[in-house]
């Protein structure tokens, strides 16, 4: 077990850090808040939100086909498993709220709402990609969307974020600054300063570590002195919380939670979520590090299976109408593919263009 | 000789350098229980152990000082970066504390170690995963920087480099990895700055190093047929630079063409120009060319990425311009 600490300075919340309990989505377990959740959510957003999953899953598969077929290339980073995290997220936000990312941004920009169309044409290279095509899988960045990017160098959009943060105190908006990473960044400098930074200056940055308890090969035992990531938050007097990330409702809720309470009085926070990746780091990594039985255990919580089974038991969708909804969500991604396929790769011009800001 | 494979090379000389002496230890990402980023090190963490072998958390700027510690107070450190674009996070370790340890310490402290890894750009892996950062490198005095073609100089120049008792840059690059070429069973090593003729030739010196040398090849085929005689020099190290080696294939050509893959402002192609001005101006028969990439950030569609990069088309031109041929 890990050390709980408890005392706090002046600044901080009073800190406890007990493991997130992982209990499976079901009408009959459903606690007392998330009973209310689901009451102020509705059937609707309910539905939407167990779509946007479905989105992910099917856009994931089939870009993972499509580099198998040579039309992507370069790196992919996959999000299966992980969808409940940037679904549950940023359901809780606001459109003018800034997000930043790292390179397995997939799941983040769909949960967004970028088209999937656009993300498609950048995996494929194409001018009408959502970064013009100079980004690819990687680097997924929306101006109307304020998706601050997908990042390569690890650790890379932690000050990113904390910039988005600060440029909201000091136009003394109510923005929030969303931050997602990944375990491995966690040992990265730049996550110590800029905690250290964010909690000096109460600014509104949300970190969320997507722990899916690897980064490539890398087991957080192996890399990090510490089991339980949220602790970390301790360091500098900020609140931090460990969540179940296979849990939809457990993503929205404390999200929800969070954004609210520093809408009224801006603070920085971190989360951590705690989630699993189906599969390799990216496509060229055959992930033999993990055992059958850990993806298995796993794929018996699944994300999406979970907020299914609760749908059908609310009776809010049955499986004819949850069965049709895969299958219309599965043709938009075929129609995506279609755009991508069908659109202009950037032309010669383009690149010499954007080197410099006119 | 059997012939191995550039990665299996490397392999070899580190495995030989650390059988031989028990201060030579390898840390990085990756580098033990999973084999090597790009299998590099496959076996290594077996045969050594994990005191020799070390996996780290991604904490380049951390594990890279912490080497210079170590090689400060007397060990051997191979500092692996699972990309060269990854040790931009320990620049100023390598440039603040590597390279300057010794003069600033009036000579106390040597910093013998090497940082090796994958170089330039790989393919379609866009702007932050495609950096060529050895005219940064060699920018700063108290670095060597090496980049081996063959896996011929690299177990060479690798052995020579953990022998040093310098920070040596040792570039690699992930497109070479797979190649095979001979390698002498028995032990040997190659001198640091010490370049070599690729192939022989009369009409024009044409310098390219570590992956530019697959195109300056197959350039120089075609130039062939054209009735043009290409020399292929390649200096393995880009500091020190063996000048020598690049005056007298000037002597013989009187004209010259530069291949980078890196950008073409402060690039070592500049460099390398100026001072083949300063020893042989009076031999050249016609102004110097560059091929570079261009000055834009990787992009990651194909098409316009190719376009950005030293293309054997460029390489040809630039050569027909030197030889005024049309
Ligand atoms: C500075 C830096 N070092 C190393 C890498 C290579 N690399 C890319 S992703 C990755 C693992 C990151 O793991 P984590 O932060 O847990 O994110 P995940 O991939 O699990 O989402 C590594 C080592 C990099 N891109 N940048
Ligand atoms: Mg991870």
């Amino acid at each position: 077990m890990d050390p709980v600490p408890v005392k706090s300075s002046s600044k901080s919340q009073v800190l406890a850090f007990p493991e997130a309990e992982t209990t499976p989505l079901s009408r009959s377990t459903l606690t007392r808040t998330h009973k209310q959740l689901l009451d102020d959510l509705g059937r609707d957003r309910l539905v939407e939100m167990y779509r946007k999953m479905v989105e992910i899953r099917s856009f994931e598969q089939r870009a993972e086909q499509m580099y198998q077929q040579r039309k992507i290339g370069g790196y992919l980073h996959l999000y299966m498993g992980q969808e409940a995290v940037a679904v549950g997220l940023l359901a809780a936000l606001r459109p003018d709220d800034y997000v930043a990312t790292s390179y397995r941004d997939h799941g983040i920009a769909l949960a967004l709402g970028i088209r999937a169309e656009l993300l498609m044409a950048e995996l494929f290279g194409r001018a009408t990609g959502v970064s013009g095509g100079k980004g690819g899988s990687m680097h997924f960045f929306s101006k109307e969307k304020n998706l601050l990017g997908g990042h390569g160098i690890v650790g890379g959009q932690i000050p990113i974020g904390l910039g988005a943060a600060f440029r909201a105190q000091y136009m003394e908006t109510d923005q929030i600054s969303l931050t997602l990473l990944g375990d491995g960044a966690m040992n990265q400098s730049v996550f110590h300063e800029s905690m250290n930074m964010a909690a000096l200056w109460s600014l509104p940055v949300i970190y969320v570590v997507e722990n899916n308890q690897y980064g490539m090969g890398t087991s957080v035992e192996r890399s990090t002195s510490v089991k339980n990531l949220a602790m970390r938050a301790s360091a500098y007097g900020m609140e931090g919380v460990q969540i179940d990330g296979m849990n939809l409702l457990e993503c929205y809720r404390t999200m929800h939670e969070a954004v609210k309470k520093r809408r009224e009085s801006p603070s920085p926070m971190l989360i951590e979520v705690k989630t699993y990746r189906y599969r390799g780091h990216s496509i060229s990594d055959p992930g033999q590090y993990r055992s059958k039985e850990e993806i298995a255990r796993y794929r018996k919580i699944d994300p999406i299976t979970q907020v299914r089974r609760l749908l059908e038991e609310l009776d809010w969708l049955g499986e004819a109408d949850a069965k049709a909804l895969d299958k219309a969500v599965r043709d938009e991604i075929m129609e995506a593919v279609k755009f991508a396929e069908e659109s202009p790769e950037p032309e010669l011009a383009a690149r010499d263009r954007d080197v410099y800001a006119p | 000789m059997p012939s191995i494979t550039y990665r299996e090379a490397l392999n070899q000389a580190m495995v030989e350098e650390m059988e031989r002496d028990p201060t030579v230890f390898l840390i990085g990402e990756e580098v033990a229980e999973y084999n090597g980023p790009y299998k590099v090190s496959q076996g290594m963490l077996e045969r050594f152990g994990p005191r020799r072998v070390v996996d780290t958390p991604i904490s380049e700027a951390s594990f890279t000082g912490l080497a210079i510690g170590a090689a400060m107070t007397g060990l051997r450190p191979i500092v692996e970066f699972m990309s060269f674009n990854f040790s931009l996070m320990a620049f100023d370790q390598i440039f603040s504390n590597a390279a300057k340890m010794l003069y600033m310490s009036g000579g106390q402290f040597p910093v013998p170690m090497v940082m090796r890894g994958p170089g330039g750009p790989g393919s379609q892996v866009s702007s932050q995963h495609s950096n060529c950062l050895e005219s940064l490198f060699a920018n700063v005095p108290g670095l060597k920087v090496v980049m081996p073609a063959t896996g011929y100089d690299a177990k060479g120049l690798l052995k020579s480099a953990i022998r040093d008792n310098n920070p040596v840059i040792f570039i690699e690059n992930e497109l070479l990895y797979g190649l095979s070429c001979d390698v002498p069973e028995e032990e040997y090593t190659l001198p640091i700055g010490v370049g070599e003729i690729k192939a022989a030739g009369s009409d024009v010196t044409l310098l390219a190093y570590s992956r530019m040398l697959l195109l300056a090849a197959e350039a120089r085929g075609e130039l062939e047929q054209d009735g043009i005689s290409v020399e292929i020099v390649d200096p393995r190290t880009i500091k020190p630079l063996d000048l020598e080696l690049i005056a007298k294939s000037i002597r013989k050509t009187h004209r010259m063409v530069i291949v980078e893959e890196g950008n073409r402002f402060g690039g070592v192609g500049a460099e390398i120009a100026d001072q083949v001005y300063r020893a042989c101006f009076d031999e050249l028969d016609a102004p110097i060319e560059r091929v570079t990439q261009k000055e834009n950030p990787l992009p990651y569609a194909k098409a316009i990425e190719a376009a950005s990069l030293p293309s054997v088309p460029e390489i040809v031109a630039a050569v027909k311009t030197v030889c005024y041929h049309n």
